[in-house]
């Protein structure tokens, strides 16, 4: 189907975006360079397009137009009026869209195919066409399904957390078989005259298991699943390329599809667990009377905001540990300004970054860069961790099972062993909070009970606030 | 057969290279680059092109149509977003302390 007008010019316009893209990708690497590597990877985006407009035999412009047009108004306005701290669940939906996009072009294919059946004998569809075509049909379904489920989830516009069910494992089990069986199926026919009802059930299965896929996993999760939906997306993409016999779209699949893995890999080993272990640990679904007799039991002090402005002045080093509460409350500009007060009175601040704070990797890092923070002002958690206990005050923000000391020393803890943010080793802890609720996880956190930690409750935005205010009167 | 296997050989080899230029990318970028990465992928609009150009009414052309929205998306959405991002990130010599 690859049009053969033009078609060493249109392999060489190929060649020039994968390498823009590998290009791109590599100046991303470096804060200083990464908007140059972004323009490089859309400059080699556009290359490849209008190359391929101008270098195949296009008939329905109509449809190419609509499409274009449509895509660029909804795109566009999508991404410059979303807020930052719904970044992730944007990510999410265009993520979605594009594997949507690999099932459907799949399915057009697997058509196109068919009907060529009908005017010729014989094989029109050979067994590494044929598979090629319904595995970039299963994927990419699975990725737009599962990335509509993450949307749903991160916008909380459904629970976030897991969703579980008896026989959970078995259901998707034989969904899955089901699938797998329809595409065996399919591939084996080779394209002869057949009713198009396996591969709708094909698409249909696909979609369903992403749904199951993504619904057990809890909120805390997320960062990892994005990532992996991802490099899905890339995969899908890259095996549409194997149908379609076209280079740009595997080797730029293919560098998805790697890079995505490798980010997920890096994430699931910063919280300490098997990527296994995320995708069907359904983690956070503790028993609920396990929760509910610890809550009891909490022994807890609650600040003033004029204590811990007081403390936060007269401080050396305070070290403020963000999370996801932050961005919930938008409060990264007011953390700025406080931070900003402090540093006018000679107190040193850092900012401690877990790898998996917040709801993507990097959440953290966009919102308080959003802020006008300098990023040589965050640290990772290995390069933070030893410096607590020579911090004053550590001021968490939002963030909860990310510094939970459980994770260390209770070993029945559902995250014992996840690597923490050491907070509860800092002179004093303040936690600014809106209500005792569990954090995305649902687990208690024992920093809570300290005796060098104070809570101080409310809104993280209107509570960062009222401190900038008492730290100047201070 | 022989085709594949070609095409194969770019599939793999673009992996490590995939591989090898991401193991090098700071915390700092993971979202932009994941961002960047979600763009990317939306190379796909050009198999969707490919399809939509040789359409066949009426369902290729339901099909194609929406794929190429869904990929236009996904290519304008994730590098104006990427972009967005980026331009937060600002060394310190230019951010006033």
């Amino acid at each position: 189907m690859t049009g053969t007008v033009g078609s060493v010019w249109l392999d060489l316009a190929y060649l020039i975006t994968g390498v823009l893209f590998i290009l791109g990708l590599r100046f991303l690497s470096s804060p200083a360079t990464a908007r140059l590597g972004n323009r490089i990877a859309a400059a080699g985006m556009l290359i490849g397009l209008l190359s391929t407009l101008v270098g195949t035999g296009i008939v329905s412009w109509w449809i190419v137009v609509v499409g274009i047009v449509l895509g660029t108004v909804i795109g566009l306005i999508s991404a410059l009026r979303v807020k930052m701290t719904a970044m992730p669940q944007m990510v999410a939906l265009f993520n979605g869209a594009g594997g949507g996009a690999a099932a459907l072009v799949s399915t057009a294919e697997f058509l196109f195919r068919l009907q060529g059946a009908t005017f010729s004998r014989g094989v029109v569809l050979p067994y590494d066409q044929g598979l090629t075509i319904v595995l970039s049909a299963i994927i990419g379904s699975i990725s737009f399904a599962g990335s509509i489920i993450a949307f749903l989830k991160l916008q909380e516009v459904m629970t976030g957390r897991p969703v579980t069910y008896a026989g959970q494992q078995i259901i998707n089990g034989l969904i899955a078989l089901t699938t797998v069986a329809l595409a065996a199926f399919i591939v084996a026919l080779r394209g002869a005259p057949e009713p198009l009802w396996p591969f709708f059930a094909l698409l249909a299965g696909a979609l369903v298991l992403g749904v199951l896929f993504v619904l057990p996993i809890g909120g805390a999760d997320m960062p990892v699943i994005i990532s992996l939906l991802n490099s899905f997306t890339g995969l899908a993409v890259a095996l549409t390329g194997l149908a379609l016999g076209n280079n740009v779209l595997i080797i730029s699949g293919a560098l998805v599809g790697a890079s995505g893995t490798l980010l997920t890999i890096l994430m699931s080993r910063a919280m300490n667990r098997s990527l296994f272990n995320v995708l069907f640990g359904a983690f956070g679904a503790v028993s609920s009377e396990g929760a509910a007799a610890a809550g009891a039991a909490q022994n807890i002090r609650t600040a003033t905001v004029d204590d811990v402005a007081t403390m936060l002045a007269y401080a050396h080093q305070v070290v403020v540990v963000p999370g996801y509460g932050m961005a919930v409350a938008q409060a990264q500009h007011s953390v700025k300004k406080l931070a900003d007060e402090l540093e006018k009175r000679g107190v040193s601040v850092k900012y401690a970054i877990h790898p998996v704070a917040g709801r993507m990797p990097g959440h953290m890092n966009v919102l308080l860069a959003e802020a006008n923070v300098p990023y040589p002002a965050l640290y990772d958690m290995d390069d933070i961790n030893p410096e607590f206990p020579q911090t004053d005050v550590a001021l968490v923000i939002g963030a909860n099972d990310v510094t939970n000391p459980a994770a260390r020393s209770v070993a029945s803890s559902p995250i014992y062993g996840m690597p923490i943010l050491d907070v509860d080793k800092a002179g004093n802890v303040v936690v600014l909070k809106r209500s005792m609720r569990s954090g995305f996880a649902g687990i208690d956190n024992p920093l809570y009970e300290m005796p060098n930690t104070m809570m101080l409750f409310g809104d993280a935005k209107a509570s960062v606030d009222d401190l900038v205010t008492a730290v100047k009167a201070a | 057969m022989q085709h594949l296997l070609a095409e194969l050989t770019v599939f793999v080899l673009a992996l490590f290279v995939g591989f090898e230029v991401i193991s090098k990318v700071p915390t700092t970028l993971h979202t932009p680059l994941m961002s960047a990465t979600n763009a990317i992928h939306g190379i796909v609009l050009v198999g969707a092109l490919l399809v939509a150009g040789a359409a066949f009414p009426p369902l290729g052309a339901v099909f194609s149509i929406v794929a190429v929205t869904l990929a236009t998306i996904n290519v304008v959405g994730g590098f104006a977003v990427t972009e967005r991002m980026l331009q937060m990130f600002k060394p310190r010599s230019t951010v006033k302390k």
